[in-house]
């Protein structure tokens, strides 16, 4: 992935203004490379760190990174061919079994997720799945709700990586394990809404293994001058492909090995 | 339906599977034909294949999950018999030659240990009376020209059971999570689908239930041996010369199929 950055400060700040003010609050915008056609996807992580650095001013901490687009299926649902990386931080965080607002979000969907503990600083490049897993505490079930800010959920890779892999809130819940005791490729996935199974998969649907996918996101950060601290928490992508959710919905996600996580929608 | 009818569709069906040559689907020729006739008519094609010496070894059931259920428009699922003459060993080279438009299904296969017959069975029976499960290959094939099936078409067909393959790794169900565990199917070394238990009508055990409780109200039991194919929780894989097959059900094992030669809708 080439991180050349085409913009101007002017424009990074602008940008990151017009994706912050979609985020907080919660309207649809259109996708930024309709303005700026020659938006690169480096331009896409300058205006995400923009926004990292506003958030973080303003208080927020970070937790963690999120992988995203890392499986076939979300790749075709949503027109791209290459993953991408977000921040995580503990405003996005919600408990297991909590109810979740979705009045500050625009069109939020839910997927499922293998998050991974990490107890060792990882550095890019050349990081391998072992590498990976040599450094993971624990793993543990989640669900992501993401969210993308652009009208009729139609971007590209320039303007989702811009908006934060559409990261907006996180659950991580059920039984935490250690990565040796399981096999991470292997693991069944059902998400169920409103006690229907709207969803199912395994876990190698994300690279063939959801610490490929953290494999990936370390050598990206590398890329952007970054590593993946020990202690960050780090969601490794849909298994499942996303599903809408609206106020009175119910969420469970039920994991192999790892137990469910449950979560319900309200206005 | 005429039983004279009955009998001529049963017969053309075997004479079509033993010269691997298609015919018309039965729907376009008998417009009221109905699912019950259809079960008739399935009765013929595998009493002709038991009197040139094959033996019932098995069930399958099929259409268990809902893209297939979509695709035929019924809302249950269907079952046809295993005959000795399907067996293939794990690692066998299947000849496409013996089949028309064969497409692999990853599923779980039960071995019973113990008599079962509906109605009345749970899948808490179907967990007592099993001796083991296994990783498997369905190769379902249609002798209905091009695939061109409605769901009497199938039914009639012996359920578009071709052959199928166990995988050699045995697991107790009391101890796997067959509801949750993943599965993981592998063409040519490149992931192919990915899909978990819950697929299967909820749980494969509740599909073997599903068929105890069908075959008992026609006076059928299960039998302590039998091997009963729980349906498909992959995508379809069509097949061709070459093709190498790996499904890895989680926390059990593999099953690996290979293929070689030419289908006769290919020659």
């Amino acid at each position: 992935m080439r991180m050349n950055v085409t913009l101007g400060r002017e424009d990074i700040v602008r940008l990151c203004e017009r994706v912050e003010g979609a985020q907080t609050r919660a309207y649809a915008i259109p996708k930024l490379t309709d303005e700026y056609p020659g938006m690169t996807i480096g331009d896409g992580y300058a205006v995400q760190l923009e926004l990292r650095r506003r958030f973080l001013a303003a208080g927020h901490k970070q937790v963690g990174w999120k992988a995203g687009l890392t499986s076939k299926a979300k790749m075709i649902q949503m027109g791209v061919n290459v993953p991408s990386i977000g921040f995580l931080t503990d405003r996005m965080a919600r408990p297991e079994n909590s109810a979740i607002k979705t009045s500050d979000l625009v069109h939020p969907r839910v997927e499922c997720e293998v998050a991974f503990v990490m107890k060792k600083t990882l550095i890019g490049p050349n990081c391998t799945r072992q590498d990976v897993l040599d450094a993971t505490d624990y793993v543990l079930p989640a669900v992501e709700i993401i969210d993308s800010r652009f009208s009729g959920f139609k971007f590209d890779l320039e303007s989702v990586v811009a908006d934060n892999g559409s990261s907006a809130r996180f659950v991580g819940g059920g039984r935490a394990r250690y990565p040796a005791d399981i096999d991470l490729r292997t693991l069944g996935v059902v998400m169920e809404k409103n006690g229907e199974i709207v969803a199912l998969g395994a876990s190698a649907a994300v690279l063939g293994h959801p610490a490929e996918a953290i494999a990936m996101l370390v050598n990206i950060l590398a890329e952007l001058g970054e590593e993946l601290p020990a202690g960050s928490f780090v969601m490794s992508g849909g298994i499942t492909e996303a599903v809408a959710v609206k106020p009175g919905d119910s969420i469970v996600a039920r994991f192999q090995e790892l137990g469910s996580v449950s979560m319900r929608f309200i206005e | 339906m005429d039983p004279q009818k009955i009998t001529a569709y049963g017969d053309e069906l075997y004479e079509a599977w033993l010269a691997c040559r298609p015919v018309r689907p039965l729907l376009e020729r008998e417009p009221d034909i109905t699912i019950e006739d259809a079960y008739q008519i399935q009765e013929r094609f595998v009493a002709r294949r038991v009197q040139a010496g094959e033996t019932i070894i098995g069930k399958k059931i099929g259409a268990t999950s809902k893209p297939v259920q979509d695709f035929l428009g019924v809302y249950q699922p269907d079952f046809g018999m295993l005959l000795s003459g399907m067996v293939y060993q794990e690692g066998d080279t299947i000849d496409l030659a013996t089949l028309i438009q064969p497409k692999a299904e990853a599923e779980l296969a039960f071995v019973l240990k113990a008599d079962l017959k509906g109605p009345g069975i749970t899948a808490m029976d179907v967990i007592r009376a099993t001796d083991y499960v296994l990783p498997c290959f369905e190769i379902v094939d249609s002798r209905i020209t091009d695939w061109k099936i409605k769901i009497q078409d199938t039914v009639a067909d012996n359920a578009s059971c071709g052959v199928y393959v166990l995988g050699k790794t045995k697991g107790d169900p009391r101890k796997l999570d067959i509801t949750l565990a993943g599965m993981v199917l592998e063409k040519n070394g490149e992931l192919f689908s990915t899909g978990v238990g819950a697929a299967v009508q909820g749980s494969p055990a509740n599909a073997v239930a599903w068929l105890a409780n069908t075959l008992g109200e026609l006076g059928i039991p299960f039998k302590a041996g039998e091997v009963i194919l729980s349906g498909s929780q992959s995508a379809l894989v069509p097949v061709v010369d070459g093709d190498e097959l790996v499904c890895t059900v989680g926390g059990l094992g593999t099953c690996s199929v290979k293929f070689s030669g030419r289908s006769k809708a290919c020659a």
